[in-house]
C-alpha cells in the first residue's frame, strides 16, 4: 500500500468519524492556539517596551534615588528615598566636573488635578527645568516650552500632554487657556506631541509639565528633592564615560562608597534588559502552560486511537486477511494520528493568526505572531500525532488476523 | 474410493499437518496429523462438529495461522515456516475469502470493499475500478457497484464478498460458512454462485457444518477430533 493509499484511507477514516476525529482535535487545537497566541503576546510586549525605551534615546541616563539590591539580598527604598537633590543635578551640569554630560533635567513628580471650567481631570505632574524637551527628546505640537526666566520666577504657566489636552479641552486651542492645577490658575503655553505609552505604565501623554518651581508651589513641596534626574550625555559613544562621572560625583558629594550608593543609573540597554527578562519570565511561564495543554491533546489522540484500534479490530482482522502487511497497518493509524495531529495544528495556528488580529483591540496589548513560532507549532503538532500514535499503531500491527475477525 | 481422480496440479498439499494450542500448561492439540492434498478445480467441502477442527484447519488453509509441525504448500509454495508479513503476501495473491459475517467495510461502497485486495497488492486506482467492477459485474451486481453495504440485502453482500474474494484472481477461494448468516434463498443464490464458479474452473474449499450445503460440493473431508476420517467424492461437484 503506498503513502498515497495510506493517506487517502487515513483521511476517509477520520471523516467516517467526524465528530470524534473533531473532539480529538480540539485539544491539540486549543493547545497549539494558546502557544502561538501566549509566545506572540510575549514577542508584542517585549517588541512594544523595546520601542518604548530606545525612543528615550540612547544617550540617556536615568538617575533615580535609593538603590538597587545590595549584595545580601536587601532592596532599599528604591525610587522612594529624597536623596537626590537639585544640587546634585545642578553638579552634573557643571562642565568641568562632567564634561561628557551634555543636558541635566531634575524632575518631580506627583499628582495633580487639573481643572477647566467644570472639567476635573487627575493627572501627573511633571516639575523640570528648561533642559527636559531637549533631554526626554519630546517636540511640542502647539505653542512653547517654558523658559529659564520663567523656572526662576515660578511663572504660573504649564505645558500639556495631547491626551490631557483632549480631556481637558476638547474642543479648541488650549494655549493662552487657564488650567487650574490643585487650585493655582496656570497659563497653557504649550503642548506636547505624542509619543505613545511610557515604559513605565503612566502615559507620557498624559501629563502636565510645569517649571520645577511652579510645581513646587502647586504641590505645596518644601526643599530640594527630585524623584528622577535625566541626563544627556554629549553622544551614545561617551555614555559610559558619562555614566562613571555622574556616579563619580553623586558618590562623592553623597560621600558614600559604591557598595553603599543611594541612588540608581540606568540607561536604555539597562532598561531593556530588565523589561526583556520579566517579559521573558512571563512568556516562558505562559507557554509552559500552554505547552501543557498540547502534552494533554496528544494523550487525547493516543486515547482515541487506542479507542479506534479497538473500536476497528474487524477491520484489522479483515485488512490483514486480505493480504495488509502489519507494517500496513502500523502504517494506516500511524498516518491516521498525524492527520489528526497536523490538522488540529494547522486549525489551531488559523485560531492564533486570526487571535492575533483581534486581541490587541480587546486588551490594548500588542500579539507579534513569529514565523518561528508558527512552524514550530505545527511541528509540534506532527509530532504529537506521530509521538502519542507509535503505541497505538503497534498494537494494532501486532493484532493476529484470526483473533481480529473473530472478535466481536 | 471411486469416480474420477483429480487431475490438476495440486493447490493445497498439507502432509502430517499437527497444531498444538497452549493455554497455561494446559495443551490442546486441534490438529493430529492432517494429509490432504487439493488440486485445481476441485470443489471441496470440509465438515465436522464444532471442535472438530474444522475451525483451525481454516485458519491453517487460509495462512493465517502456522502449523505446529508439519508441512503445508499452497500453490506449490511452502507456506508453513513463513512470518507473518510473507503470509499475508501469500493471502494477498493466493486466497480469497468468504466469511460468515461478511466482513464487509460498511463506510465503503461496493467496488471499495472489493477493490480492497488490490490496493493492498499495489494495484494503481484505475485498475482497481475496473477489476472492481468486472467482479461486481460476475456475481450480478454490477449495477450496485456504489451501494454501500447498509443498502445491499445479506445475499447480496456476500456476493459482494464473493467478488471481493475474486478480484485478486486467487488460486483459491476459501469459504467459511457462507451461507450461515443468510436465509434459505440468499443460501441457494449465494451456493449456486459458487457452482457456476467451480464450473468455471475455480478452486473452492468450503468450510461448513450443514451437510446439505456440503452435498453441493464434489468431495467432501469429514473431521472429527482433529484428524479426517472420511474424505469421499460425492455428487457432482467433482474436478471438470
Amino acid at each position: 500500500m503506498s503513502w498515497g493509499e495510506t493517506i487517502r484511507a487515513a483521511v476517509e477514516a477520520i471523516r467516517a468519524n467526524r465528530l470524534r476525529s473533531t473532539l480529538t482535535m480540539l485539544g491539540i487545537v486549543i493547545g497549539i492556539s494558546s502557544v502561538i497566541l501566549t509566545v506572540g503576546l510575549g514577542e508584542g510586549a517585549q517588541e512594544e517596551v523595546e520601542e518604548q525605551i530606545s525612543a528615550l534615546g540612547s544617550n540617556l541616563l536615568i538617575v533615580s534615588p535609593g538603590s538597587t539590591t545590595d549584595s545580601a539580598g536587601q532592596r532599599g527604598g528604591f525610587g522612594t528615598a529624597s536623596t537626590l537633590t537639585l544640587a546634585d543635578a545642578a553638579a552634573m551640569a557643571d562642565e568641568t566636573v562632567a564634561p561628557d554630560v551634555a543636558a541635566v533635567a531634575p524632575t518631580t513628580t506627583s499628582n495633580a488635578s487639573l481643572v477647566v471650567g467644570e472639567t476635573n481631570w487627575s493627572t501627573s505632574l511633571v516639575g523640570t527645568t528648561t533642559s527636559w524637551a531637549d533631554v526626554r527628546t519630546r517636540d511640542l505640537s502647539a505653542g512653547r516650552f517654558f523658559t529659564q526666566t520663567e523656572v526662576d520666577s515660578a511663572a504660573d504657566v504649564a505645558v500639556l500632554g495631547t491626551d490631557t489636552v483632549s480631556e481637558l479641552f476638547p474642543t479648541g486651542n488650549p494655549v493662552g487657556q487657564t488650567v487650574r492645577v490643585n487650585g493655582s490658575p496656570l497659563t497653557v503655553i504649550g503642548v506636547l506631541a505624542s509619543s505613545g505609552s511610557s515604559a513605565s505604565g503612566t502615559s507620557e501623554d498624559d501629563q502636565a509639565v510645569l517649571p520645577i518651581s511652579t510645581a513646587q508651589l502647586v504641590t505645596g513641596a518644601t526643599g530640594t528633592a527630585v524623584s528622577t534626574v535625566y541626563v544627556e550625555a554629549v553622544d551614545a559613544d561617551v555614555l559610559a564615560a558619562a555614566y562613571q562621572e555622574v556616579q563619580a560625583l553623586l558618590l562623592t558629594s553623597h560621600g558614600l562608597d559604591a557598595a553603599d550608593a543611594d541612588f540608581t543609573i540606568a540607561t536604555q540597554e539597562s532598561l531593556v534588559e530588565t523589561a526583556n527578562a520579566t517579559n521573558e519570565t512571563m512568556t516562558v511561564l505562559l507557554a509552559g502552560v500552554a505547552a501543557i495543554s498540547l502534552l494533554v491533546g496528544g494523550i487525547g489522540v493516543m486515547n482515541i486511537m487506542l479507542v479506534s484500534v479497538t473500536e476497528r479490530i474487524r477491520e484489522i482482522g479483515l485488512r490483514k486477511a486480505l493480504g495488509a502487511t502489519p507494517s500496513a497497518i502500523g502504517r494506516q493509524f500511524l498516518v491516521e494520528a498525524s492527520v489528526l495531529g497536523l490538522t488540529g495544528g494547522l486549525v489551531g495556528v488559523a485560531i492564533g493568526a486570526v487571535g492575533s488580529q483581534v486581541l490587541p483591540g480587546l486588551i490594548d496589548q500588542p500579539v507579534s505572531l513569529s514565523p518561528v513560532a508558527t512552524a514550530g507549532a505545527i511541528g509540534t503538532a506532527l509530532a504529537l500525532g506521530i509521538g502519542f500514535g507509535v503505541y497505538p499503531a503497534g498494537r494494532a500491527a501486532r493484532l493476529t488476523p484470526i483473533d481480529a475477525l473473530r472478535s466481536d | 474410493m471411486s469416480g474420477p481422480r483429480p487431475l490438476g496440479q495440486p493447490v493445497i498439499e498439507l502432509s502430517e499437518v499437527r497444531k498444538t494450542y497452549r493455554s497455561g500448561s494446559i495443551e490442546f492439540e486441534a490438529l493430529r496429523g492432517v494429509d490432504v492434498t487439493i488440486r485445481e478445480g476441485e470443489y471441496v467441502a470440509v465438515v465436522g462438529p464444532s471442535g472438530s477442527g474444522k475451525s483451525t484447519l481454516m485458519n491453517l488453509l487460509g495462512c493465517l495461522d502456522t502449523p505446529t509441525s508439519g508441512a503445508y504448500r499452497l500453490a506449490g509454495e511452502d507456506v508453513s515456516t513463513m512470518s507473518e508479513t510473507e503470509l499475508a503476501e501469500v493471502r494477498n495473491r493466493r486466497i480469497g475469502f468468504v466469511f460468515q459475517q461478511f466482513h464487509l467495510l460498511a463506510s465503503k461502497s461496493a467496488w471499495r470493499n472489493v477493490e480492497l485486495p488490490l490496493v493492498y497488492a499495489g494495484v494503481p486506482r484505475g485498475e482497481r475500478r475496473e477489476r472492481a467492477s468486472a467482479a461486481l459485474t460476475r456475481v450480478g451486481l454490477g449495477d450496485r457497484l456504489e451501494n454501500r453495504p447498509g443498502e445491499l440485502s445479506g445475499g447480496q453482500q456476500q456476493r459482494v464478498a464473493v467478488a471481493r474474494a475474486l478480484v485478486t484472481e486467487p488460486s483459491l477461494i476459501l469459504a467459511d460458512e457462507p451461507t450461515g448468516n443468510l436465509d434459505s434463498s440468499s443460501s441457494a443464490d449465494v451456493l449456486a454462485l459458487l457452482d457456476e464458479l467451480h464450473a468455471a474452473g475455480r478452486t473452492i474449499v468450503l468450510i461448513t457444518h450443514d451437510l446439505e450445503v456440503a452435498a453441493r460440493a464434489g468431495r467432501n473431508l469429514v473431521i472429527r477430533d482433529g484428524q479426517i476420517t472420511d474424505d469421499a467424492l460425492v455428487g457432482a461437484g467433482g474436478p471438470r
